[in-house]
């Protein structure tokens, strides 16, 4: 009996995965702090894994402090979603502060886009948009999804957005049609990654934000194909960091 | 005060600035360069080379002034530096690598231009660039459009643009022909000399000798493993920007030397087998190493440049069969014009290069390098990548200033390229 384990170090939340004989015994998701070594430790106590493999923003921090071998987070929700889905061939990703869209083949990624330097489109978007109109994520996504209109939101930028919802407030615009165009705004500029990438069908959905049912429902409708969410979408790419264990992780 | 902080401070320099400056720059180098495993010996020349850019560089163009030699600043490979060195003059590249000096050409200039030239106008700026204070000449040229319009800003009598064609057909040959002429009328008046068959000759012979050198050391990158990374080919070739033609050639025929040794040996600090990647785009002038160290430490080799710190600056040796001075010049001017960058239309040649070095050196992966708001290489990346994709070579476009905001996406970036080439 082989138990590997995979950890997903994210810039919001760190998730492990643990695999025995390559099935799912055990997870957990907890938020990263600001002392991720420590999460990691702690997430790993107890796991009892054989090997153990490092993947997302913090994993070469573990890779030097730890000594853990190395995956990105690409081939991470590549395998982990091909894993769950054998069918999937584009991977949909939308973490913490970055979105992917992963083409697939045969449990392999061929092609990849991410967006580059700041968090706009991402969960912590979401996040912050969220507290600027006060609501909780959970209500944040429902009050979007129920929304009968939308207001178009123009900026990108997290904090011009911000101050754009503050004047939309201000010059009587509804909350839910605000939240609903937020969504619609990060949905729009995940479709131009897709575009790059080029979007087969099934598409699977990763990450926090797949949790967001208007996100969901938005990009189902934009794509014209239905999306499969795992039930757990955040711990894909622990799953498949887990999977990689002496199999292609980097030491 | 140190003897060499003594001389920047009579050209005027703010000599406290300038040393934040050079530890800035050092803790780059260390952090990159400095950081390598298994470096050929030989290469401690060019880190001398490096280090000396703000020093014994300086120093030595200082006395070669009192000498009566003239120093010419460029901005562009495009400049021919054989016209210069035939009347005895010292062509210095200017262009900026550096972003601690981002911010002061940002107070004047716009955020949104390349960093290259907002290094390099920063430098002068903050007036820590040792060279504006020695330079008796300026040369600009008419490619990209930033360029264009800064020479309008900072030219005076004692600056002058070559104008560089769009195109390559028949009249703009002759039109770069008589650039190139006028260069050479430019360089006459300035140091009273005249380029005569003979003087040209020999200032051909001394560039050629280091374009073949620089030849020389491309064709060794294509050992596996090749005997030198990506990041020491890159130091040279800023040095090749620097340092003095024919003492850089003399020791870069004995790095050359040294590397065939290792590559005859298997010396290298790559494992056989180390996924070999093709760097292609803009240029990455002294202090920026920044995107060759990423492919670098995510473990692939680079083993070719295709860019204007790479084949680019030495491809193509001009012509020497020409009996009169014309056809000279015009075997000059018609070497430059080889150099395909992306401010030509079409630039259907450079789509050639970028195969023919694919496949010539054996590339797993082609990593487009584009300078922020560089819009040429930008938008031809869409043509290069389709030419790769048709020839069976993937490839990664990386949009990218000197700042290090980005380096966490982009190392994610380059490691899930490696991943995909397996």
């Amino acid at each position: 009996m082989t138990r590997t384990a995979g950890i997903d170090i994210g810039s919001r939340t760190t998730k492990v995965a643990v695999l025995e004989d390559g099935r799912l015994v055990h997870s957990r998701v907890v938020d990263t702090g600001t002392d991720p070594l420590a999460r990691a430790r702690e997430l790993l106590d107890g796991c009892r894994a054989d090997t153990v493999v490092a993947t997302g923003y913090g994993r070469h921090l573990a890779r030097e402090r730890l000594g853990f071998p190395v995956i990105t987070e690409i081939k991470a929700h590549a395998l982990g979603a091909s894993r769950l889905f054998p069918v999937c061939r584009t991977v949909i990703d939308i973490g913490g502060q970055d979105s992917k869209v992963i083409r697939v083949e045969s449990g392999r990624q061929v092609n990849f886009e991410m967006n580059d330097r700041c968090a706009a489109g991402t969960g912590r978007f979401l996040e912050v948009m969220a507290v600027t109109l006060g609501y909780t994520l959970p209500e944040f996504g429902q009050a979007a999804l129920a929304a009968p209109t939308s207001v178009a939101i123009n900026s990108m930028c997290t904090v011009f957005s911000e101050s754009e919802v503050i004047s939309l407030i201000a010059g009587g615009e509804s909350k839910q049609s605000i939240a609903l165009g937020l969504h619609e705004s990060i949905v729009s500029r995940l479709l131009a990654l897709v575009g790059r990438v080029g979007v087969e069908s099934p598409v699977v959905l990763t990450g926090g934000v797949a949790r967001n049912p208007c996100i969901r429902a938005l990009l189902e409708r934009r794509l014209g194909v239905p999306l499969l969410v795992p039930d757990e979408p955040q711990i894909v790419g622990a799953i498949g960091a887990a999977l990689s264990a002496g199999n292609g992780a980097r030491p | 005060m140190s003897e060499h902080n003594r001389l920047l401070k009579e050209l005027g320099l703010d000599v406290a600035l300038h040393d934040e400056l050079s530890r800035a720059t050092e803790r780059s180098f260390q952090r990159t360069i400095g950081a390598q495993q298994n470096r050929p010996k030989t290469m401690a020349y060019f880190d001398g080379v490096l280090h000396g850019a703000h020093g014994g560089r300086i120093a030595e163009l200082v006395e070669a002034r009192k000498a009566g030699r003239k120093v010419v600043g460029t901005f562009c490979v495009y400049v021919p530096e054989e016209i210069a060195l035939a009347v005895d003059a010292i062509p210095i590249a200017l262009c900026g690598g550096s972003q601690f000096t981002v911010p002061y050409a940002e107070k004047t200039f716009p955020r949104d231009i390349c960093p290259l030239v907002k290094s390099t106008l920063g430098m002068a700026f903050a007036k820590i660039c040792p060279y504006g204070p020695i330079l008796d000449y300026m040369v600009g040229e008419t490619t990209c459009d930033v360029k264009k319009k800064t020479w309008e800003i900072i030219a005076d009598d004692t600056f002058h643009v070559m104008e560089v064609p769009q195109k390559k057909e028949a009249v703009d040959v002759e039109l770069w022909r008589r650039s190139v002429r006028e260069f050479r009328d430019k360089m006459e008046q300035l140091t009273g000399k005249k380029v005569t068959i003979e003087r040209l000759a020999e200032s051909v012979r001394v560039m050629n000798d280091k374009r073949w050198a620089l030849q020389r050391l491309t064709e060794l990158r294509k050992a596996d493993p090749p005997p030198l990374s990506g990041l020491d080919a890159l130091t040279v070739m800023q040095g090749a920007l620097n340092d003095e033609p024919v003492r850089f050639t003399e020791h870069l025929n004995i790095l050359n030397a040294e590397l065939e040794q290792r590559a005859a040996a298997g010396v290298s600090p790559f494992a056989k087998g180390t996924k070999r990647i093709m760097v292609s785009g803009c240029p990455s002038v002294m202090g920026n190493w920044k995107v060759h160290h990423l492919i670098e430490a995510a473990g692939a080799a680079i083993v070719v440049d295709e860019s204007c710190t790479g084949t680019r600056y030495f491809e193509n040796l001009v012509g020497d069969a020409a009996q009169d001075l014309d056809a000279q010049l015009a075997a000059i001017a018609d070497r430059y014009l080889k150099i395909n960058c992306s401010c030509f239309t079409p630039n259907n040649e450079r789509l050639d290069d970028v195969k023919r070095l694919a496949r010539d050196f054996k590339v797993d992966g082609v990593v487009q390098y584009v300078l922020q708001y560089c819009h040429t290489y930008n938008v031809e990346a869409i043509r290069v990548d389709a030419a790769l994709k048709a020839a069976g070579i993937p490839s990664l476009k990386i949009v990218t200033d000197y700042s290090e905001e980005d380096s966490g996406q982009l190392r994610t970036r380059i490691e899930a390229f490696m991943e995909q080439l397996g």
